[in-house]
């Protein structure tokens, strides 16, 4: 029995170390990582960035998750980010909570977005309005062939509620209107390019960055979605990117040098190769 | 320790049975025959000391587990109040417009609660039929190795992740759906109609051969046999050719939902009917054959029967396994919250309740209005309400019959 005591004694001590050692490690780590939450559209950019960053830096660690604009502000209110991704403003009920709580949001514009709307390549039409686009969404064209296709059903493809891209989308093209009942939901920009390109009949919006020959994007009143029509305005469905920070942060920080990336030429580059459109031309 | 005041230790001081012995009483045990072990008191007290302890630990662990489960139901009761408070009861049972993110927000759930309904039970029309008809194979009709192979392998259906589903019924099922739908349908309707009319003839074959006196018996049997093989052949052929005219829109709709929903709830109801179909036992069945049975009649008369309680629990939990799905549901099923025209078309996406929370919940909270957050928990709390009673009643039906062999008399006793 004697035994039994010490085998069970050298179990408990055998935990306490492992679990010390454990947190040990977890702290060494906690000093250098940085997390970063928030959309999806953001998302590719903000991986990019880490992944860049990481590479000149080989002791920081960088996570980006995507959960949406409205998570990534939940994040910074909960402190469970350092940097948020989000492709809208905060609301204002958000900036009450952030205040509520002594956190200070301080946003930084760090691309141009447009929200292209996208169609199959094998669908012939180009083009729409932004009436069009509404009634499409809002459930009064129903047919491809009331927009100049062919006579098929019109599936419209929209994001999730959750989604920075959703809210850019139900202000500038339906004007706050609600989306028709036959809409479908899907989670993600890609999963939407993916429904897309899948579906001869399917409609959907995805950030400009998303667009590559797999699916057609339209020109919406005339205009075709670019680098130069975002920044010149000329494109109706624009918005920026922002990155979120709770406080200036201290310069000379990973976490600064994170959120000022974007100014610089190889943060430009980054940004232009994965389909955005940066602030300047240089 | 002096050994002349030794005493020897024999287990629990109760042992079990209430009452105690005074504390001071020698013990006499014996390890083996004719060895005699000897203890010290304080090392029994320390033995029943520390048996008590464990027990004390263990007892605050299983209360720890009961009380989770309860917090969960008043955490979310308590949530789910205030939307009725507010809102009422009218609008979310019976209406079908879900807009809670909108500026004048509508909370119509009937749609969600439709969707639900509907894939559930696609899936359960879908699973059960097949996972009992698995379970009867495995235990009543292939040899004993063969079942001892077959059967992890289709557990291993259940250890699949829930999203790897998700992924497989986006990503392979919708495409073909959309691409080869009228194919699909057909080729599903087939391998459904199919064995099905082959034994409903057989069956008919056999009843119609039974009517006649015994020298014609085989001639009309044979005779009859291929009649309704050919009827029910072109049955099956000319559906098949109707349904494959249908041009399947969105790939994303409740019937791909429904069958990938099925195919994981089948590893459960193969399980636990394919253990209640084996604990029936070789007795019953034994007597069944050697009274004449064939293993048709054994099976349908003898053995389902008696192993009902157990195959009523495993459609239930199948059930309640396609009820709680999210993943597959949120990925798949199109997520439109409107209930399909004619309400049987599964060829149209839905939205469940499932996929509502997940979708819904990154931002709704208090921030962005109370309704938005607690009709949400309202949503949860209609889960699992149906869960909880899909609980209660596989619980009720094995009672029954547990009750039923309870009270039946012992039989007549002499023969």
């Amino acid at each position: 029995m004697r035994k039994r005591f010490r085998v069970s004694l050298f179990t408990l001590l055998s935990i306490a170390i492992v679990g010390g050692l454990t947190v040990a490690a977890g702290i060494a780590f906690a000093a250098t990582t940085v997390v970063m939450d928030g959309s999806t559209t953001v998302g590719p950019i903000a991986k990019a960035f880490a992944e860049y960053y990481m590479k000149a830096h080989p002791d920081v660690n960088i996570t980006v998750s995507e959960s949406g604009s409205g998570n990534g502000a939940k994040g910074i209110l909960n402190g469970t980010c350092n940097i948020a991704n989000m492709s809208r403003d905060m609301k204002d009920e958000e900036r009450k909570a952030c205040e509520a709580k002594g956190v200070k949001p301080v946003r930084h514009t760090i691309a141009l977005d447009g929200v292209a709307v996208i169609i199959h390549p094998a669908n012939p039409v180009k083009g729409l309005t932004t009436q069009q686009v509404a009634d499409i969404y809002t459930g009064k064209i129903t047919n491809w062939n009331q927009v100049g296709g062919p006579n098929v059903r019109i599936v419209a493809i929209s994001r999730d509620t959750n989604s920075g891209t959703y809210e850019v989308f139900e202000e500038k093209a339906l004007s706050k209107a609600k989306m028709g009942s036959a809409v479908e939901y899907v989670g993600s920009n890609g999963a939407i390019r993916q429904r897309v390109q899948g579906t001869q009949v399917a409609i959907g919006y995805v950030g400009l960055g998303f667009v590559d020959n797999t699916v057609k994007a339209l020109t919406v009143n005339g205009v075709m979605p670019s680098a130069e029509t975002i920044r010149s305005g000329k494109y109706p469905l624009a918005r920026e990117l922002y990155m979120f920070t709770n406080g200036n942060p201290v310069p000379g920080g990973h976490v600064h040098a994170l959120v000022t990336l974007h100014t610089t030429k190889k943060g430009r580059e980054i940004i232009a190769g994965l389909g955005f459109v940066p602030l300047s031309e240089k | 320790m002096a050994r002349s005041r030794a005493l020897v230790y024999t287990g629990p001081k109760n042992n079990g049975m209430g009452s105690t012995a005074p504390a001071n009483k020698l013990r006499i045990g014996h390890r083996s025959l004719g060895e005699r072990i000897f203890v010290s008191r304080r090392r029994i007290q320390l033995y029943n000391a520390f048996e008590r302890v464990a027990s004390g630990l263990l007892l605050v662990t299983t209360l720890a587990s009961v009380l989770a489960v309860l917090f969960i139901f008043i955490f979310i009761f308590k949530e789910a109040l205030p939307f009725f408070r507010e809102e009422g009861f009218r609008e979310f049972f019976t209406s079908t417009k879900w807009y809670p993110s909108s500026a004048e927000p509508e909370f119509g759930a009937l749609a969600l609660l439709y969707g639900s309904a509907i894939v559930t039970l696609g899936a359960t029309l879908f699973a059960a039929p097949l996972g009992l008809a698995v379970a009867l194979f495995l235990s009543d009709v292939v040899s004993f190795n063969v079942r001892q192979v077959v059967k992890p392998i289709v557990e291993v259906l259940a250890a699949i992740p829930s999203v790897v589903y998700g992924f497989f019924a986006l990503v392979v099922f919708a495409p073909l759906m959309q691409n080869q739908g009228g194919i699909f349908l057909a080729i599903g309707l087939t391998l459904i109609l199919g064995p099905t009319g082959v034994i409903l003839s057989v069956i008919s074959a056999d009843l119609l051969a039974g009517a006649v006196p015994e020298k014609a018996r085989t001639p009309v049997r044979l005779a009859s046999l291929l009649v309704f093989l050919v009827t029910a052949g072109s049955i099956t052929f000319l559906l098949a050719r109707a349904v494959s005219g249908i041009t399947i829109v969105s790939g994303t709709n409740a019937l791909n939902v429904a069958i990938v929903l099925g195919i994981m709830a089948i590893p459960t109801v193969v399980s636990v009917s394919e253990d209640s179909l084996t604990a029936v036992g070789r007795s019953l069945r034994e007597a069944s054959y050697s009274l004449g049975a064939t293993r048709a009649e054994t099976l349908f008369r003898v053995v389902l029967p008696a192993a009902k309680s157990g195959i009523t629990t495993a459609v239930i939990l199948g059930v309640m396994r396609a009820a709680g799905e999210t993943m597959v549901v949120w990925m798949a099923s199109g997520n439109a919250s409107r209930i399909p025209s004619p309400f049987y078309n599964l060829l149209e996406p839905v939205r469940t309740i499932t996929a509502t929370i997940a979708g819904d919940m990154g931002e709704a909270d208090h921030i962005t209005g109370s309704a938005r957050y607690s009709v949400l928990f309202a949503l949860a709390l209609v889960l699992l309400l149906f869960v909880f009673i899909c609980n209660l009643a596989s619980k009720w039906s094995t009672q029954k019959v547990a009750h039923r062999a309870k009270v039946r008399p012992a039989g007549n006793g002499r023969r």
